[in-house]
């Protein structure tokens, strides 16, 4: 049954932003604590370590996002584990952000003086406490406006989220499409929504790293 | 949990390394076309008139700030309202080319501001032809500059590719549909797919390497 595109169909994309929100929040806080494991071990002395934190990297950085959702939607169907969109979405997602955020944050560490670390090491700190106390307060300045940069690449991945079944703001644009055929508006307006999202984000990203950028040159 | 079964996959090899050449030819021809885009955009942006930069402002935000995805359901879907008619891989074509178009101009933007004056007044003080300050002064130098973000924008482009499939386009993950729903076998299906892609971003990043380091063999001067 096809009906005109009313105030309601608006509102049901508009409404599904929290969704997209919802997936971002989770893949962002989970890819913080996979990025902050995979950047310590990328910049550790184990050799074994560094290998298989650069190469989570290499994978996840070499393949295509929906590659991952779909191999993770039916790699856990595969293993008996039947889990809804939401779940396999945010485990993709998290693991995606992970390797992102890991590389980031790897050039970010070691930006800080090898120096640092050193004099540290030297007044008897432990490895957590160089690294809490010294090594990670300094990066993590550097850290902030790529950081946030990357936040919107990720709410653009969410997206795809959508090809899998979750109704996030473009499942609900697809969802309405079908019921009213009105691609120009319902498409239009899912645009303008992750726009409204990720504009002011990228905004704040640039603010942050031109200020950054006249704080290293002072 | 079931036994893997690659067997279908292998069947139907030659139907993905079909998939895996319209991967290749629509990301090359995308950067080369988005390319002419954004050298467009990024000399109109510094040179053009006012409302011809805002415009482009624009477009690189709006670009920027949505996901392809959305982009490319509106080129394949909402365009014919307006009577614009793509086929699948045109459309694909045309939103690759307009996506990386946004995102290559500020890499371009970056290789023209790199261009030093002196430089060039120097090369002409030295007695070199036009030409050759052209190619050794101006060119040479400022693809330096952008080389690693054009080849990593490249790779980008690629990945982003596999969406395409969701408009029907004929590429590697949509070879990798079709097999999936004749044979039941998702996951093997998309496993060596993913394998397919590593090899091509592992194998582009590799030829990238060289040529960089094969043509631009002289130390960095300040």
């Amino acid at each position: 049954m096809i009906h005109a595109f009313t105030a309601i169909d608006a509102w049901m994309i508009v409404a599904a932003v929290r969704w997209t929100l919802a997936l971002s929040a989770v893949a962002f806080a989970g890819g913080a604590v996979g990025g902050l494991i995979i950047a310590l071990l990328r910049s550790s002395h184990s050799r074994l370590a560094q290998t298989l934190a650069a190469g989570f990297i290499r994978l996840f950085q070499g393949t295509p996002l929906l590659m991952q959702l779909f191999l993770t939607y039916f790699g856990l169907r595969f293993v008996g584990l039947i889990v809804t969109a939401w779940v396999a979405a945010s485990l993709a997602l998290t693991l995606h952000a992970s390797a992102f955020l890991g590389e980031i944050w790897r050039g970010c560490i070691d930006a800080v003086p090898p120096g640092q670390s050193e004099a540290a090491a030297s007044l008897g700190l432990s490895y957590y406490h160089r690294m809490r106390r010294v090594v990670l307060p300094q990066a993590s300045r550097i850290a902030v406006a790529p950081t946030v940069g990357f936040l919107v690449q990720l709410i653009k991945g969410t997206s795809l989220a959508s090809i899998i079944g979750f109704v996030e703001l473009m499942r609900a644009a697809q969802i309405v499409n079908n019921a009213t055929y009105s691609p120009f508006k319902a498409y239009g307006l899912v645009s303008v929504m992750f726009f409204c999202v990720c504009w002011p984000i990228s905004i704040l990203a640039r603010r942050m790293e031109a200020r950054y950028a006249t704080l290293t040159k002072a | 949990m079931y036994a893997l079964n690659f067997a279908p996959v292998f069947e139907n090899f030659s139907h993905l390394l079909e998939g895996a050449w319209v991967t290749v030819s629509l990301s090359i021809t995308a950067v080369f076309l988005g390319l002419i885009v954004s050298i467009a955009c990024a000399i109109a942006k510094n040179a053009g008139p006012k409302p011809l930069r805002w415009l482009i402002d624009f477009y690189i935000e709006l670009i920027r700030n949505t996901p392809f995805l959305a982009q490319i359901y509106f080129i394949y879907f909402a365009l014919p309202e307006l009577g614009l008619r793509m086929s699948p891989n045109v459309a694909a074509l045309v939103a690759l080319v307009v996506n990386v178009g946004a995102f290559a101009t500020e890499i371009i933007r970056a290789g023209i501001e790199s261009i030093g004056r002196g430089q060039v007044e120097a090369g002409a003080a030295l007695g070199l032809a036009r030409m050759q300050i052209i190619r050794l002064i101006i060119m040479k130098p400022a693809l330096r500059t952008i080389y690693p973000a054009l080849t990593s924008q490249f790779i980008y482009l690629m990945l982003s590719t596999s969406v395409v499939s969701v408009i029907s386009a004929t590429d590697l993950t949509a070879a990798g549909n079709d097999i999936q729903q004749k044979t039941f076998t998702a996951f093997e299906v998309f496993l060596v797919i993913t394998g397919i892609y590593l090899l091509l971003t592992l194998s582009f990043s590799g030829v990238f390497r060289v040529i960089e380091r094969r043509t631009f063999n002289y130390p960095l001067g300040r």
